[in-house]
């Protein structure tokens, strides 16, 4: 790593430490729970070059789960979350093993399909609450700390971002990584050169559904509750649309998108009410005609270019 | 009263008979998405928005204007297609060199845009929208009423699928579409305007959408979030079919829908998963679909 990219590193680590002495936590804490389902998505989309379309349902999931274990089995506050995101990747090995039978546009056809249908099981089993959601999650204790005040409770959540930031970091330049962006740009070859190419697909699905079932888990602690939203297909377009707008593929991407959206939807909730999702999908067109490479992929260009114009 | 495995034979008919009506539905929109996503390569995910502009137009039609169910279920139909046209010149003709997947997220944010106007404008419930008179009643057939409004939907939205078949297949126009679908660039070489057909194609889908809307508006409440459920059902359909053939999408989008009704009979809860589940299985054991050719 070169200095300039640890320096970067270090100022963003400050900021998340210094944030909440600025800005409210709860705020915080959701843009962090977004950006880290935006991250594990972009794990997907943007390295493996798969569009998911049913990625709420992992988000959902690991929310009631968590919810279900810290609410009614009162276990712990880490075994709850633990229990969340095994049961989000498990979920994942699922739906992946059978949405990887098909490719490119099926594929995302296929996991909206199967999202659905977990969503409506949501609706009817008992243990959600359907569309009252599971209220009143007690948040708990950590090594002595009382998770109910908010300052205790951003420090774990950052450090459960940063954790699973820098595990993706180590994911896309491992090798495995290396694979799986040479599935992006040409699954055909890649077969030929001897890689199991359904193996590594299915194992980067469970590893974004699994890290997208911690941003639930980590959500439902935040606020508090888990409801039928967290697994509706509106969220599954919102984390698509925060990876687009930031910019796919690239490191720092869905997490500018995902601060973008949530602080966007935070301010304009109560001003101008269901617009939100005409702007929403405004900004949708605009970013696939205008600019696909999103606001982090176009800096980067852009920046490439005066650099080579100087040289 | 006659009773198969405890159900009442009457209410196996209602469920059979809504069943073909949803079926129906099912086959219209699904032959839409194939027909445009044959020529255009793009999944068309705003098919349910356009097909609930296509039921909202009709009551508006009825409300402001006071025009009745048969004028708009001409000028619905070319409404919407005339929207279809103006998304295809505009926005979707920039996309076609790009991964087929900027062509769906494009399309999902219109329906976004779509369904967001529509809701900001009516709210979140449904408006009634009475059966046309010509059609109100039922049909006694001796073992069970049948609603009229009902077999006309089936009939309807099987005239509809037949007559593009018959377009497709059988007349000079469709011989050039399906050689446009085939091979563009050979086809353009032989005189025959591409662009237009496409900009044609993507218009006559969405206008299918637009008339299934019109048809739905008296079977049900006409409402913003009427689309969006149903298109990703609709979704499954297709995977479960495969974009092939174009009968095949009328087979499955029927018969799906008259499985979707006797599970309603049978076992409630998986009513609205049967589709779903479905799909599951069908790709385990034949992930082109059961009409697709794996490519």
């Amino acid at each position: 790593m070169s200095r300039r990219v640890t320096i970067a590193y270090l100022v963003g680590l400050g900021l998340l430490l210094l944030a909440p002495l600025f800005i409210y936590p709860i705020l915080v804490m959701k843009v962090l729970c977004f950006a880290l389902f935006a991250c594990a998505f972009n794990l997907l989309l943007g390295y493996t070059g798969l569009l998911s379309f049913g990625h709420a349902v992992f988000l959902g999931t690991a929310a009631y789960v968590t919810g279900h274990a810290l609410k009614v089995w009162q276990l712990p506050t880490l075994v709850g979350l633990l229990a969340g995101t095994v049961a989000a990747a498990a979920l994942g090995w699922v739906i992946g093993s059978l949405a990887i039978r098909r490719q490119g546009i099926y594929f995302a056809m296929v996991t909206l399909a199967l999202a659905q249908m977990v969503f409506f099981f949501f609706l009817q089993a008992p243990f959600t609450g359907g569309e009252d959601g599971l209220q009143g999650v007690p948040r708990g204790t950590l090594f002595g700390l009382d998770l109910a005040n908010d300052m205790n409770l951003y420090y774990l959540v950052a450090a459960i971002f940063s954790a699973s930031f820098w595990l993706i970091q180590r994911t896309i330049h491992s090798p495995f990584g290396q694979i799986l962006k040479a599935i992006r740009e040409n699954e055909a070859r890649t077969i030929s050169l001897g890689y199991d190419v359904a193996k590594y697909k299915l194992l980067a699905f469970v590893l974004s559904a699994g890290l997208a079932g911690l941003a639930g888990a980590t959500k439902t602690l935040v606020f508090k509750f888990a409801t039928l939203t967290d697994a509706h297909w509106h969220t599954s377009g919102e984390v698509v649309l925060m990876t687009l707008l930031g910019g796919m593929g690239t490191v720092f991407g869905p997490l500018v998108g995902a601060t973008i959206i949530v602080t966007l939807q935070n301010e304009l909730a109560d001003k101008v009410g269901s617009l939100v999702t005409v702007i929403m999908g405004a900004i949708f067109v605009i970013c696939v005609l205008a600019f696909r490479r999103g606001i982090v992929g176009e800096s980067l260009a852009l920046y490439k270019r005066m650099i080579g114009q100087k040289l | 009263m006659t009773e198969i495995f405890g159900v009442p034979i009457q209410a196996l008919y209602g469920q059979l008979m809504l069943g073909l009506v949803n079926g129906s539905f099912y086959a219209v929109l699904s032959l839409g998405l194939a027909v445009i996503f044959g020529m255009l390569n793009i999944i068309n995910f705003a098919h349910g928005a356009l097909y609930m502009a296509g039921a909202m137009l009709a009551w508006m039609g009825m409300e402001y204007l006071g025009i009745g169910y048969w004028w708009m279920l001409l000028l619905a139909p070319i409404c919407v297609g005339l929207i279809g046209i103006a998304i295809e010149r505009l926005m979707l003709q920039w996309l076609y060199k790009l991964d087929h997947l900027y062509g769906l997220l494009l399309t999902f944010g219109l329906a976004l845009m779509i369904e967001g106007l529509f809701r900001d404008l009516y709210g979140v419930a449904g408006q009634p929208y009475s059966i046309p008179e010509e059609f109100a009643g039922a049909f006694n057939l001796g073992f069970m009423f049948l609603p009229k409004y009902r077999a006309w939907v089936v009939v309807a939205s099987l005239s509809v699928c037949l007559m593009t078949w018959y377009m497709i297949e059988k007349t000079r126009l469709g011989a050039y579409l399906r050689a446009a679908t085939e091979n563009p660039q050979l086809t353009q070489a032989f005189g025959i305007n591409v662009p237009l057909m496409v900009m044609l194609t993507y218009g006559f889908g969405v206008g299918l959408a637009g008339f299934a809307g019109v048809l739905a508006a008296p079977a049900s409440q006409v409402g913003p979030l009427m689309g969006s459920n149903l298109i990703i059902v609709v979704f499954a359909v297709v995977v479960i079919g495969g974009m092939g053939s174009i009968l095949g999408s009328v087979v499955t989008g029927l018969g799906l829908g008259i499985i979707e009704g006797m599970t309603k009979v049978f076992w409630p809860e998986a009513s609205a998963t049967v589709v779903f589940m479905i799909m599951a299985v069908v790709l385990m054991f034949r992930p082109a679909g059961l009409f697709g050719r794996e490519k």
